[in-house]
């Protein structure tokens, strides 16, 4: 009988393993979480490692998987997009601060409609994302655009097919603006979409967005600065009519104190203030009490050059620089949290 | 393997009887060494195997325990309130690769009779080339090309698909969505691609070692070329062909990125295949990274263990099918 002898050769085994490596000596930093904050902390860390020696090794595997991570105590911190609540944090032994301020705006695929000159309203937006309106030429879009010729074209909605920070962020605004939303569907990284598909990763939305004609979807505002998508500018909790821009980001936080949030658990989407970016988000660094002070203090004078020196570097790739009252706040919470 | 084990614990002995030389006895002990070298390993893959399956029991114990059967039937996938269901998964699964088989298990046929029987010879090895390093293309390729130049042209299609098969009643509704290119349609055609090239060079290489004596006969009785692939290569070859048909399908099931890539990811259960939709194993690669609550994760890693007992029970069922094949043939000798 014939035995097929070649078959091993002609099967590849695929195994993907992650290490993580433990802080070796002090004059590393070891740190793993979210992706979204991984172009700013990689910034920061290059320019860091020039500056000082110090290397930060920084492992972007997601927010679930930084927090994790930090629980497990094989990192030094942990990156999250969705903070924690000041009980999990307790019980875990955990504290956190937030890094800097992004956003994320709605693309659309219209022909003959440019960037910027759709205009949706947040109950809008989640309407569209619970399959409520389906049609590009519905009136409630109608109303909000009336110089628009809108098709008779059905909305593909995209969205985010892995977990994510974007999603949590996206899907907290839409449940703080709509309570159908929030009794429906909820807030997570990830959720239970009611209708559409799903691209993984910023880059999977934006090349369903660029090929499916009517289509809907959300990223980070970064990458509609890099790919010149078409965006959507949106009706703030003021009232206002607003274009997504690290100032709109910047006047969202400066709109929140999260110097009296405790455990900074604040979410800055919907934030009043006529130029307030309603879907602005943050990244928290999240440490260990308990970790050995050094290690402790490594990561938070990393942090500390970063809110010092990283501003402009923070900036260049459509980060939001925290405010110094922030910056202060987090200082203090070190020194009665850590002792630093 | 257990031939080759006894084959070489035969050895010494024979040697021993045979030439009870000192010098040759020299060679026991490395043969012994060597004996229990391969037999380890051959027993860490199975306890690797066991290990495997022991780490997702103990890891999806958690979910399966809380949702009991009903994480088998239900389709609710909801991370918000932690309740979670598999068939949406499931279903996507099977139908995915189902489709793949569709597909690949006919051209396969077709390629492998071209290259035993038809081809000139100067041919027949750039095609059999050709078709193994189409299955030495990494998945990620298949997935990347999938998105940006098969879905496209695809959805191009899809237009003329809904006006013609969607309009037939009853079969129709399979075929009706907007014609977005992703999709469990095109996740099915993407797979049966990529395990063409394993069923494929198992075909062909079993239907070139039927004994010509065969064919030439079955020729001289004035049988056509389709006769004698029916009738002479088929039946002789049933249990390589049925074995690469399941290696391929095997592939199929646990895909991952290829199909993450394309098949929509969406986890509501849909009629259509044009409309998106998801795997086990793209549901896993989807979420795992974000996955915070232990439900959760212990839900998407119960996923693995399914996954892993529905490929399982394929490769049973491929065993049991070949040995039934075998006894048969017996009989009729």
């Amino acid at each position: 009988m014939y035995k097929p002898t070649s078959l091993t050769a002609r099967i590849a085994a695929f195994a993907a393993t992650a290490a993580f490596g433990v802080a070796a000596h002090a004059a590393n930093i070891t740190g793993a979480g979210s992706t979204w904050v991984y172009p700013l902390v990689a910034k920061w860390s290059a320019a860091y490692a020039k500056e000082t020696g110090t290397q930060v090794n920084y492992q972007s595997i997601g927010s679930g998987g930084g927090i994790a991570q930090i629980k497990a105590g094989t990192v030094a911190f942990g990156a999250s997009d969705k903070p924690l609540k000041p009980e999990e944090l307790a019980a875990a032994g955990l504290v956190q601060f937030p890094t800097a301020i992004a956003g994320e705006d709605i693309i659309y695929n219209l022909a003959g409609v440019k960037p910027g000159e759709l205009i949706l309203s947040g109950p809008l937006v989640a309407d569209i994302y619970m399959g409520k309106v389906a049609k590009w030429n519905d009136p409630a879009i109608a109303k909000l655009n009336p110089g628009l010729k809108l098709p008779d074209m059905n909305i593909t909605v995209v969205h985010r097919s892995d977990g994510s920070g974007t999603t949590f962020t996206f899907a907290n605004y839409l449940s703080k603006v709509s309570p159908e939303w929030a009794k429906k569907v909820g807030v997570d990284t990830s959720i239970a979409w009611p209708t559409g598909v799903g691209g993984k990763g910023n880059e999977g939305i934006a090349s369903y967005v660029q090929r499916i004609p009517g289509s809907i979807g959300y990223v980070e505002y970064a990458y509609i600065l890099e790919n010149h998508m078409s965006y959507a500018r949106l009706i703030n909790s003021a009232g206002k009519v607003v274009s997504p821009s690290l100032q709109g980001f910047q006047a969202a936080a400066a709109n929140v104190d999260f110097t009296k949030a405790q455990d900074f658990y604040v979410i800055l989407t919907d934030q009043p203030g006529d130029e307030s970016w309603p879907i602005s988000g943050c990244t928290w660094q999240i440490l260990r009490k308990d970790a050995p002070k050094a290690t402790n203090q490594e990561v938070t004078r990393f942090f500390a050059w970063g809110f010092d020196k990283g501003q402009d570097m923070a900036r260049s790739i459509a980060f939001g620089p925290l405010p110094s009252s922030t910056v202060d706040a987090i200082k203090a919470y070190w020194t009665k949290n850590l002792g630093i | 393997m257990k031939a080759a084990s006894s084959v070489i614990a035969g050895q010494p002995s024979v040697m021993r009887n045979g030439n009870p030389s000192a010098g040759k006895k020299v060679r026991f002990p490395a043969d012994f060494l060597f004996r229990k070298l391969t037999g380890f390993i051959a027993l860490l893959v199975s306890i690797t195997l066991l290990a495997i399956l022991v780490a997702l029991i103990k890891e999806g114990s958690q979910a399966l325990h809380v949702f009991g059967w009903r994480f088998f039937t239900t389709t609710d996938w909801d991370p918000v309130t932690n309740r979670f269901g598999a068939l949406v998964f499931i279903v996507g699964t099977l139908i995915s690769s189902a489709i793949a088989m569709l597909i690949a298990i006919p051209v396969s046929f077709g390629i492998a009779l071209f290259i035993s029987e038809l081809a000139p010879n100067w041919l027949r090895g750039p095609v059999s080339t050709a078709v193994e390093l189409l299955a030495a293309v990494p998945s990620i390729i298949y997935g990347m090309w999938g998105l940006l130049v098969f879905a496209p042209w695809f959805s191009s299609l899809e237009p003329w698909i809904n006006d013609h098969i969607g309009a037939i009643p009853g079969l129709g509704i399979l075929f009706r969505g907007p014609p977005m290119g992703i999709g469990m349609l095109t996740a099915g055609i993407v797979l049966g691609i990529m395990v063409i090239p394993f069923i494929a060079s198992i075909m062909r290489d079993v239907f070139l070692v039927t004994p010509p004596a065969l064919k030439e006969s079955a020729y001289a009785l004035g049988a056509t070329t389709w006769e004698v692939a029916r009738h002479v290569i088929l039946p002789y070859t049933r249990t390589a062909v049925t074995g690469g048909i399941f290696l391929g399908l095997g592939r199929a099931l646990g895909e991952t990125m290829a199909v993450t890539f394309i098949i929509g990811n969406s986890n509501n259960l849909s009629a259509s295949l044009l409309m998106p939709g998801s795997s086990i194993a793209s549901v896993i690669a989807n979420e795992f990274t974000e996955a915070t609550t232990d439900l959760y994760k212990s839900s998407l890693l119960a996923l693995g263990l399914i996954l892993f007992l529905i490929t399982f029970v394929v490769l049973v069922f491929a065993k049991l099918l070949l040995l039934r094949l075998q006894r048969n043939e017996g009989r009729k000798a």
